[in-house]
């Protein structure tokens, strides 16, 4: 039996990360997700798995850190919150195109610029529309709780090294902060050198030998017709993820009359709401998002036969709804409600933005 | 003579490294990329590490460096490669790693990756193609461009007024605990081209021996970007380049010279 633990949101990433049998972690302190580097300081993994730590220059930096060792076969992690999310952009686009598994934390604080360092879901569009420059995608895994934080980790690399794609775990302030109970996973052994040689020896570089042709970790492609037939090879991944990998969760959507789409705290906050709508009589349930990329279009579109509306719920001022309208395309009113720029609504303010928005509406 | 009669093994007078590819080199005629490329990967061969080595290309005219080199290579974004290849040395570190950078690249916008990597001492070999001006995008104004000179962003000559002084990047990390060599050289002679070639193979043998970062500029040209014939090139990049970036030494076994 493992012991149930309590800890923060951005500790359980953390050790999460060397349970997971991480190689590497390269990150840069940022408000709300500093725990993590620090945890893992304190805990000196390199003596506990050999896994590295290193605190880089920069969020840039770090994640061309990620992208080098990523190249190598390694299990790689960065974190970061909005701002230091926002510099990493190009690496990101960069690990993308060279098709690279590694794994990329957001605890998303209040922005556009600086911004807050509360707690946010304003980076849906970058962290599921691409972000940084060209066709690219992101598998999006969104936490709801400390025991997810902790579950995703070993999820998101096991995706990144099915797809060779970089995942986000898209968390948020709340999550990273709060603390629940938690049961850690338990130990994977990293792969030894020779163990990664013999399984990405075909892409990965980590020297050539006699015995395989030389490999190249590049995103370079001059001819146009050569380029853009890697971007349809992209493309086909992608496409795979979105018939494979679609993650969510459906509560009380039986019997429902309205259902909540939420992600993240929302959908933590979205769970009293319909507890209180159910007191009054009202029959919500709740759709939680899980994979923001893959979305849920079928599942969500096939709800929107069942149900008289759909209120989208998020802490930004109206990123998820465009897929959720997309999803219903139509078929029944979807409206969005949320407090943003770091400041969290409560379920009675979503309470309230169901009856006046969607059935009052 | 019969040309088969000439094909002898001891009529061979030089080899081509097995390290570099056959792919035909994408550099100008007279551009000194091709030659550093060739004896760094020459030290590589001598020193019969290829299979365990990993070079980090960037970009400017060198981003092909992986079409050439006949090894392991990752292409890292614009002025990243210091920080893609203390990724990969930090996970591998039993393997060689260095990267090839231009100036753009390195003193520019990679400025800070190259700071911070040499500040660490990551035991990785940089190898730091100086021809004070943007090649690949078509001859603009680099750090490294010299007062006065003239490129397509400088029309006028480079003002220091306004656009600063150049940047002398080798001096700079010299100073810095983490550089354990630091030199600058040149390879527009065969002598310039033998001891350049000796620096690299210092530069790896430290490497070798976990000594720290291993620096090595080498001072060139762009004809093309400097709108001229290779052999003025060279000679301009003589009176011109060497007074403001000299040749030499800089850091020897983590001390600076004189
Ligand atoms: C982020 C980014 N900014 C700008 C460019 C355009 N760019 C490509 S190469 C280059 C300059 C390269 O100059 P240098 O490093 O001196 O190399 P050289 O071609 O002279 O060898 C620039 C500005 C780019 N590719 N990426
Ligand atoms: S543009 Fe300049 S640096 Fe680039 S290949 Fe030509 S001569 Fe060399
Ligand atoms: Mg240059």
């Amino acid at each position: 039996m493992s012991e149930v633990k309590l800890m923060k949101g951005n500790e359980a990433i953390a050790e999460a990360a060397i349970l997971a049998g991480a190689d590497a972690y390269f990150g840069y302190p940022i408000t709300p997700q500093s725990e993590v580097i620090e945890y893992l300081m304190v805990e000196r993994p390199e003596d506990r798995t050999g896994m590295v730590v290193l605190q880089a220059e920069s969020e840039i930096a770090a994640i061309n850190m990620v992208y080098g060792a990523a190249g190598t076969g390694k299990k790689v992690m960065t974190s970061s919150s909005s701002p230091g999310v926002s510099l990493k952009q190009e690496g990101i686009s960069y690990i993308a195109g060279s098709e690279l598994p590694c794994v990329i934390v957001n605890v998303v604080r209040g922005g556009p610029g600086l911004g807050t360092i509360q707690p946010s879901q304003a980076d849906y569009f970058q962290s599921t529309k691409g972000g940084g420059h060209g066709d690219y995608r992101l598998l999006v895994l969104a936490p709801a709780s400390v025991q997810e934080m902790a579950d995703f980790v070993d999820l998101s690399f096991e995706l990144a090294f099915k797809y060779r794609n970089p995942v986000m775990i898209l968390s948020d302030g709340v999550i990273g902060q709060m603390m629940e109970k938690v049961i850690m996973p338990k130990q994977k052994t990293r792969l030894t050198n020779e163990e990664i040689i013999e399984q990405y020896g075909d892409w990965a570089t980590t020297g050539k030998p006699k015995t395989r042709e030389r490999n190249i970790i590049t995103s370079l492609e001059l001819d146009p017709y050569r380029q853009e037939a890697h971007n349809h090879k992209l493309q086909a991944k992608y496409k795979k993820m979105e018939e494979n990998e679609v993650r969510y969760e459906m509560i009380n959507c039986n019997d429902a009359d309205y259902v909540i789409v939420a992600y993240g705290s929302s959908a933590r906050i979205a769970q009293k709401t319909m507890e209180m709508a159910r007191k009054k009589g009202i029959k919500v349930g709740i759709f939680r998002l899980i994979t923001l990329f893959p979305f849920p279009m079928k599942e969500i579109n096939a709800l929107a036969d069942k149900v008289k509306g759909f209120l989208a719920v998020e802490m930004s001022a109206g990123q998820m709804i465009e897929d959720v309208r997309l999803a219903i395309n139509g078929k029944v009113p979807a409206e969005h409600y949320g407090r943003y720029g770091g400041v969290i609504h409560s379920p009675e303010e979503v309470l309230e933005a169901l009856e006046q928005k969607i059935i009052g509406g | 003579m019969d040309v088969k009669e000439i094909i002898k093994p001891e009529n061979l007078v030089y080899k081509k490294t097995k390290l570099m590819t056959d792919a035909p080199l994408s550099y100008c005629p007279g551009c000194g990329h091709g030659t550093a490329h060739r004896i760094t990967m020459e030290v590589v061969e001598e020193m019969g590490i290829w299979e365990d080595t990993i070079g980090v290309a960037p970009v400017g005219c060198s981003v092909l460096a992986y079409d050439f080199m006949n090894i392991d290579m990752t292409q890292a974004a614009h002025g990243r490669a210091p920080a893609v290849a203390t990724g990969i040395k930090r996970v591998w570190p039993n393997k060689y790693v260095f990267t090839y950078q231009g100036d753009g690249d390195l003193a520019a916008i990679g400025g800070n990756e190259t700071i911070h990597a040499c500040n660490r001492g990551e035991n990785i070999v940089i190898i730091f193609v100086n021809n004070g001006i943007y090649g690949m995008t078509g001859g603009q104004m680099a750090p490294t461009t010299l007062p006065g000179m003239k490129s397509s962003t400088s029309p006028y000559g480079r003002d220091v007024k306004t656009m600063g002084f150049p940047l002398k990047m080798t001096e700079l990390v010299a100073q810095l605990p983490g550089t354990h060599y630091v030199t600058r050289q040149a390879v527009h002679t065969p002598n310039a081209v033998r001891k350049a070639k000796k620096a690299i193979r210092k530069a790896f043998e430290i490497q070798k021996e976990n000594k720290g970062l291993a620096f090595v500029e080498i001072v060139s040209n762009c004809n093309s970007g400097w709108k001229m014939e290779p052999v003025d090139a060279n000679n301009w990049m003589v009176d011109n380049m060497f007074p403001y970036f000299p040749l030499g030494d800089i850091k020897v076994d983590g001390e600076l010279v004189k």
